[in-house]
């Protein structure tokens, strides 16, 4: 196994890729409509406010690719694949309006020493979208936009157990939608997204797992940046979710981010792990 | 009973997937056998399942296929079928396909292709541009493309339809005891919805059917549009005219009963007739042949087929003595048949009924019981016999269609 000859030395390293072509140019998801465009200086304000709490507040290490004139959905690194040790499995995108993007991280990633792992190609998978780990173990959504089958090439290629959930609410497309693990045992989640079996896999294999209000869900508080005790979320979250993160030891950042929201993503879509450091999400 | 077997491997247990899959079946209406079962003995090791998954119907299998497919379980990669060149013009390779009369697809390139014009008792021909064609083995050229084995061929059940009319399975034994006025009136509510849908309706007669009186009704039908098609021999032709010119069959006055005097040669002057016409089309047109059946035929445009055989008088002009020949004239006239309608004839019944796909609705009309019995053993699914005198059963048809005598 080739290891990745990045120059990290924050224990948490993200990608991110700023949203100079980002915009609503087609609708993939339930959120986006193309008549409610985006405010690209609102935008740019929002991701660079992202981008500067994480940098300068949190002292997390940011990478970025590059923006593509005509990958406007770019921005939203979290779906380009997932990266684990030194290894990066790169997305196979379900929509082709997305699918452009699946070279321009490949090449990031090797010029930069990843070794590249491609599922088959009948395989729908989406990245960290879709793919988030509690402990040793990575949740995978699918349905809406990843395959229940790539489950098991992940599993084959990361060696762990990969514990597939259908997601069953069209607005929760993504597994990051719905789902937060905080770190080994505490994750947030939106029951309905879920059917009883996926409830209860979830009860089963999360020893806390925080249930959500819809409103709070609908606010994407799922789609959070988890940085050690440090919570990034789009701003507007109730009271008791608040108090619920505070009482578990956990700081809550609150953003705007609504530009961001008309494409269906919030702070979570926005960035994809490079690294992990020992103790968090993946302990 | 319709069934797939479906792999699914992965975490497939700690996830409840295994679970939720057999719940899905059960839930769509479906029925599971586990065949195999793996289970992975670490945490990080996958497990692995072979089911087989079975329903009443296709379709339903195939609505719980997909939901299965959209779980991670796959119907296991089904191969393509083999396929062997024909040596020889007229011969298959010697283990050629033989096809049912139900609807098939074959698996070629890796995709499901229906077969054209399925027949029982032929084989399956790929075309140069990938299509499949039911081929009778006659018909076979050398070099052509034959399927071969059953691997990569599925055969579809017919589906029980949810309303039983009476055309549901033939799985009563044929008796002279059945409610027959319920069945004509089944019968011509199935002939009329045919006509709504325009697909056509196929008659096979037999000379019974002048014989017994029954020629105007059976005209009658023809003028109302309710045949599109007539099959027959040279006896129903033979008679008919005998009956146009003479007023008798086979020498009987047909509206007395009486022996006409040297009425045993009608048939033969008949025939005779008809041959100096050159047809009977031709005869129809110099207005020697003005009434009967073939008569309603040519005047409203019917088609009809007059196949023949090695004991015909004659014969006529009009019927194909080349069987070979007859075979493919059928075949031609059965596309687009919906409905088809067999009265009084045993052999051209079943020659009908070997071409006609099992999706066809039959309805065989016999005196003897044994001869519609004959034809639900060579596998016409869908189909009503009725045994019954074929004049009595025609007039009885012609009420329930509400057809006034003319």
């Amino acid at each position: 196994m080739v290891s990745p000859q990045s120059t990290v030395h924050s224990p948490q390293t993200f990608l991110m890729s700023r949203p100079i072509f980002y915009k609503i140019a087609y609708e993939i998801n339930p959120w986006m409509r193309i008549e409610r465009q985006v405010n690209h200086r609102a935008a740019t304000h929002q991701w660079q406010a992202l981008y500067t709490l994480l940098t300068k507040r949190l002292r997390v290490s940011v990478k970025l690719v590059r923006p593509i004139h005509g990958l406007p959905d770019l921005v939203f690194t979290a779906n380009a694949g997932l990266v684990s040790g030194g290894t990066f499995i790169r997305s196979n995108f379900r929509h082709p309006q997305r699918q452009g993007e699946e070279p321009v991280v490949e090449r990031y990633f090797r010029q930069r020493g990843f070794r590249i792992v491609r599922l088959p190609r009948q395989f729908n998978f989406e990245g960290e979208g879709d793919a988030l780990w509690v402990g040793q173990t990575l949740f995978f959504g699918f349905r809406f936009r990843s395959d229940s089958a790539a489950h098991e090439h992940l599993s084959k290629i990361l060696h762990c157990r990969v514990l597939p959930l259908e997601l069953v609410n069209r607005r929760f497309y993504h597994l990051d939608t719905c789902f937060c693990p905080l770190n080994a045992e505490t994750a947030l989640w939106f029951p309905h997204a879920f059917d009883r079996y996926g409830r209860k896999v979830i009860e089963t294999y999360v020893k806390d797992p925080v249930p959500v209000s819809q409103a709070d869900a609908l606010k994407f508080c799922c789609n959070a940046i988890v940085a050690g005790r440090a919570v990034v979320l789009h701003h507007g979250i109730s009271r008791s979710l608040r108090t619920q993160l505070a009482r578990r030891g956990f700081r809550v950042y609150e953003l705007d981010l609504s530009e961001f929201l008309k494409a269906g993503g919030s702070a979570k879509c926005l960035v994809l792990r490079l690294r992990h450091h020992a103790g968090e999400a993946r302990s | 009973m319709a069934s797939e077997i479906v792999s699914l491997s992965g975490h497939i247990i700690d996830s409840l997937i295994l679970p939720k899959v057999l719940d899905e079946v059960m839930d769509l209406g479906g029925t599971f056998e586990i065949l195999e079962l793996a289970v992975g003995k670490r945490k990080t090791d996958t497990s692995t399942a072979r089911l087989k998954v079975a329903a009443t119907s296709h379709k339903t299998l195939q609505i719980i296929l997909k939901r299965l497919a959209r779980l991670g379980a796959t119907p296991e990669a089904p191969r393509d079928v083999q396929l062997i060149r024909a040596r020889k013009d007229g011969v298959f390779p010697a283990q050629f396909y033989s096809t049912t009369n139900l609807p098939t697809f074959v698996r070629y390139q890796g995709r499901w292709r229906p077969v054209e014009r399925i027949e029982m008792d032929c084989g399956i021909v790929i075309n140069p541009n990938g299509g499949a064609e039911c081929r009778p083995m006659a018909r076979v050229k050398q070099g052509d493309l034959v399927v071969c084995g059953s691997s990569g061929v599925r055969v579809v059940p017919l589906e029980r339809s949810r309303h039983k009319d009476v055309f549901h399975f033939m799985g009563s034994p044929v008796s002279s005891e059945k409610p027959r006025a319920q069945l004509i009136a089944g019968v011509a509510h199935a002939m009329r919805a045919m006509r709504r849908a325009r697909r056509k309706i196929l008659v096979v007669a037999g000379p019974a059917v002048i014989h017994t009186g029954g020629g105007r009704y059976l005209k009658r039908l023809i003028e109302a549009n309710f045949v599109q098609v007539l099959f027959g021999g040279n006896g129903l032709a033979t008679h008919d005219i005998e009956s146009a010119l003479f007023g008798t069959s086979l020498g009987v006055y047909l509206d007395r009963g009486t022996f006409a005097k040297d009425g045993h040669d009608h048939h033969m002057r008949a025939i005779n007739t008809i041959r100096d016409c050159g047809g009977i089309r031709q005869a129809v047109r110099r207005g020697v042949l003005t009434k009967g059946v073939m008569h309603a035929c040519v005047q409203h445009r019917v088609p009809f087929v007059l196949g023949g055989s090695v004991r015909d008088d004659g014969p006529l002009p009009d019927v194909i003595t080349d069987v070979l020949k007859a075979q493919e004239e059928m075949r031609r006239q059965v596309r687009g048949v919906g409905l088809a309608l067999m009265i009084g004839s045993t052999l051209h019944a079943i020659a009908t009924g070997n071409l006609l796909p099992a999706t066809v609705k039959t309805i065989c009309v016999d005196i003897n019981p044994a001869v519609v019995t004959k034809l639900a053993d060579r596998g016409t699914f869908q189909g009503v016999g009725i045994v019954s005198d074929a004049a009595s059963f025609l007039r009885e048809l012609c009420d329930a269609l509400k057809l006034v005598s003319r």
